[in-house]
This record gives structure tokens, C-alpha cells and sequence, in this order.
């Protein structure tokens, strides 16, 4: 069970959100305007997505990173979000946990890339402790050398959101759809994705991982359960994000011209 | 109790950085390059003012607190920029970070050359990594930015703050 909000005298608040099986475009736009238009600490954990995904980082290229053939072939869905890092592939075996943050409210974390991952990694920590041989690892979620987690992050002048995608379970076939990226951890050493990537299912129970992720918020946060409507409230008017659906086109574009198939007849 | 973070700069705070080539320059102590004839912003956006341009780009400071620089996202020329606000983003370590300018006007020029190398901003954030060129619309924006002594004390009360 969730322990209940009780506030915790001296902490920050925190308004966590459970979803399920919310759609990953959504959850970005959410987060995105979350970022961008509110004033409180958000955090927010979707139990899966509805339909397989990839999502790529800011500067994701589609020719760079994408078996674009087959993404095209299966009609899978690409998305570039507005946080760096690189691309996944997500679907219903994914858990996502974001963390939306007033820099203000985390004391001794500066807005910067390494303090606020250093910081992701102390809280994931508390939640793997005694589990795993879990460590941030060149930036990524590992456990021993392999990654069960990528994180991105996106920094303004006075907030910050950390977000992960979890990869609890997977299916094998989706990783067809990446490339072996040109830009890769050291540790990587090359291997290919299902080499390189690992499930949590192994490791620990869906519902616990939840519910220890919940815990290590609390150490900093006042976390107060509220419903998807409490999202709407503290933004008010129309916000446009940036996080976008590449067009078929676009991949089209991004593929090339393909030689062309000539019948020869006999 | 939140627990106390190592901050990034403490491992950079042991080296002091070496400015650019312009001889103009001053070392600060908070272990970043600070140069002379430049305001500064608290975002950590340096401006200078030269008749009726204005070139922008991001500190020293920051730079270095930001890590290797992968992607840099610009504004059109035309656009309208505002003292505070953001007109792109630099990414690094699988993070977007907003870039806001010190002063309001429109952009007349974006610095082309980080497409292909974003990594200026890192090697030479005072010179060739700046960031755009601004027609000011406000001379007297520039007033309420921090001079380099000013700017070197609010980084080394920033450091110290971590």
C-alpha cells in the first residue's frame, strides 16, 4: 500500500500522480507542461504505456537511430520529446517515474546535468538497496553492466524534471526497431541491445518497485496523491509543447530514396 | 533530512580555467573564466554590448557545469527575444537546459556553426561559441546585469551555496 499523505513537517510538497497504461505522447505533453507552467513538485508513475513507442531525445536524428524501414513497415510510432539522452522503445513492460522539481526544493542539488543525476542516483539507490547491484553508471540505471533504465532530464531557470523509463519487462523484437547507437556509454563495449539491456522482472515484484519508489520520494518530499484533474488546475491557459509525433513523411524523408526494383522478363 | 549533494564543481574547483585568447580577461576565484567588458547575467549568460549589436552566449561557469555539449536549438533570425527569457536550449548529459537572454531585442544573427560543432560552447564560450547576435531594444537592460566582479562573487556565493 502507498503510505498516505501525511505532511511531513519541513518537507516540500509533492503531489504524485499514478497513472496506467496512459499513452506515452500524453504523459510527455503532460510533464512537458508540468515543467514549463506549474509552480509545485510533481511526480508522476505510469504503469505502462497503451501501444508499443519509440521515443527519441531532443536531438534524435531518425536516419541516425532508427531501423526506419521497419519502424515504417509496422506503423510504430515515433516520438521526439523535449528532454536529451537517447531513444527507447517502450511499451506495457514499461514503467515510467518522473520527478518535477522547484531547484529551490532540493537543497545542495544544483540545476545542472551531474547534480541532479547524482541525485537520481542516491534516491534509486535507496530503492534497489539490498536487491541488486544497482548503480548510476555513466549516466545510466545498471544493474552489474547491464541498463534496465534510461533517464533524461530538461533543466529551466528554476525547475527540473528527471524521467526514466523502466524497463521491467520487453519484448525482444522492439529493440529491432534501434540502431546501435553512434554515441554509447563506455561500458556499453559495443554489445548489441539484447546484450546490453536487461528486465527488471528479474530482479523484483512491478507493484514493490512502485511502492519502494514511492518510499524514497518520501525521505524528501511531503507526497500528497492526487488525481490526473489536479494536472489542469495550476496551469490555466493553453500551453503548445514541443514534444511531437514524426509525421510519416518525415520518416519517409528521413529514409532516403530507395533503389528501385526492375522486373526482368524472360 | 535531505541529504547533501556532491556538487559538480567541486571537482573542477581544484583547476582554474584558462581564458580565451583575448587578452581582456580576468581570473575569477570561483575557478571559472570571467571576462572583462561583458555583463552577466544570474542565469549565467554573458552579453556584449557593441553599438547597436549585442552578442550573447553562456558562461564559463556554465559551460562547465553543463558537461560536453552535444546540440545546441536556436531562435530564427527575426525573432523577439526578452530580458529573462529563454530562446533556446543546449543539450548535454542527456539534458536540454534553457539559455535566456540578458536583454530584450530581436535576433539578427544565430551562431550557424554550432549545428556541426557544438562543442564551441564548451572550448571558447566567450568567443566562437556565442549564441546569437541582438539588435537591443532596451539599452537599459544592461544595467541591471552584473558586472565581472559581481559575477565572480555571485558564482563563488553559488559554489560555496552547494
Amino acid at each position: 500500500m502507498i503510505q498516505q499523505q501525511g505532511k511531513k513537517v519541513g518537507l516540500p510538497l509533492m503531489n504524485l500522480v499514478r497513472l496506467n497504461r496512459t499513452p506515452i505522447l500524453k504523459q510527455l505533453h503532460l510533464e512537458e507542461k508540468l515543467l514549463r507552467k506549474s509552480s509545485t513538485n510533481w511526480c508522476i508513475i505510469n504503469d505502462g504505456t497503451d501501444t508499443p513507442a519509440i521515443v527519441m531525445g531532443i536531438s534524435g536524428k531518425p536516419s541516425e537511430l532508427l531501423e526506419i524501414g521497419s519502424v515504417l513497415r509496422d506503423q510504430v510510432p515515433v516520438i521526439k520529446r523535449f528532454t536529451g539522452g537517447g531513444t527507447v522503445v517502450v511499451d506495457k513492460g514499461t514503467v515510467f517515474v518522473t520527478l518535477i522539481c522547484n531547484k529551490d526544493d532540493v537543497p545542495g542539488v544544483q540545476p545542472y546535468p551531474r547534480s541532479i543525476m547524482s541525485w537520481s542516483g542516491l534516491l534509486y539507490n535507496q530503492v534497489f538497496k539490498g536487491i541488486a547491484d544497482f548503480q548510476l553508471r555513466e549516466n545510466d540505471y545498471v544493474f552489474g553492466n547491464r541498463k534496465f533504465g534510461g533517464n533524461a532530464q530538461s533543466i529551466t531557470k528554476n525547475r527540473w524534471i528527471h524521467h526514466t523509463s523502466f524497463l521491467w519487462d520487453y519484448a525482444e523484437g522492439n529493440m529491432a526497431f534501434l540502431k546501435q547507437p553512434a554515441r554509447a556509454p563506455e561500458y556499453r563495449m559495443e554489445r548489441g541491445h539484447t546484450e546490453f539491456i536487461c528486465r527488471m522482472n528479474e530482479y523484483l515484484p512491478r507493484t514493490d518497485f512502485i511502492e519502494k519508489t514511492t518510499e524514497a520520494v518520501e525521505t524528501y518530499f511531503s507526497v500528497k496523491n492526487v488525481n490526473l484533474e489536479a494536472t489542469e488546475e495550476p496551469c490555466g491557459a493553453e500551453f503548445v509543447p514541443s514534444t511531437r509525433l514524426l509525421s510519416k513523411q518525415e520518416l519517409e524523408e528521413a529514409l532516403g530514396p530507395q533503389p528501385e526494383i526492375i522486373g526482368v522478363s524472360v | 533530512m535531505a541529504l547533501r549533494m556532491w556538487a559538480s564543481s567541486t571537482a573542477n574547483a581544484l583547476r582554474i580555467s584558462c581564458a580565451s585568447k583575448t587578452p581582456a580577461f580576468a581570473l575569477s576565484r570561483c575557478f571559472s573564466s570571467v571576462l572583462d567588458g561583458l555583463k552577466y547575467a544570474s542565469s549565467h549568460e554573458w552579453v556584449k554590448h557593441e553599438g547597436s549589436v549585442a552578442t550573447v552566449g553562456i558562461t564559463d561557469h556554465a559551460q562547465d557545469h553543463l558537461g560536453e555539449v552535444v546540440f545546441v536549438e536556436l531562435p530564427e533570425t527575426g525573432a523577439s527575444v526578452k530580458q529573462g527569457g529563454g530562446f533556446g536550449v543546449v543539450e548535454s548529459v542527456k539534458a536540454t537546459s534553457d539559455v535566456n537572454s540578458p536583454i530584450s531585442g530581436e535576433v539578427i544573427e544565430v551562431n550557424t556553426k554550432l549545428t556541426e560543432t557544438p562543442g564551441l560552447v564548451n572550448s571558447s564560450p566567450y568567443e566562437e561559441g556565442w549564441l546569437i547576435k541582438v539588435k537591443p531594444s532596451s539599452p537599459s537592460d544592461l544595467e541591471s546585469l552584473m558586472d565581472p566582479q559581481a559575477y565572480t562573487k555571485f558564482c563563488e556565493e553559488e559554489n560555496a551555496a552547494h
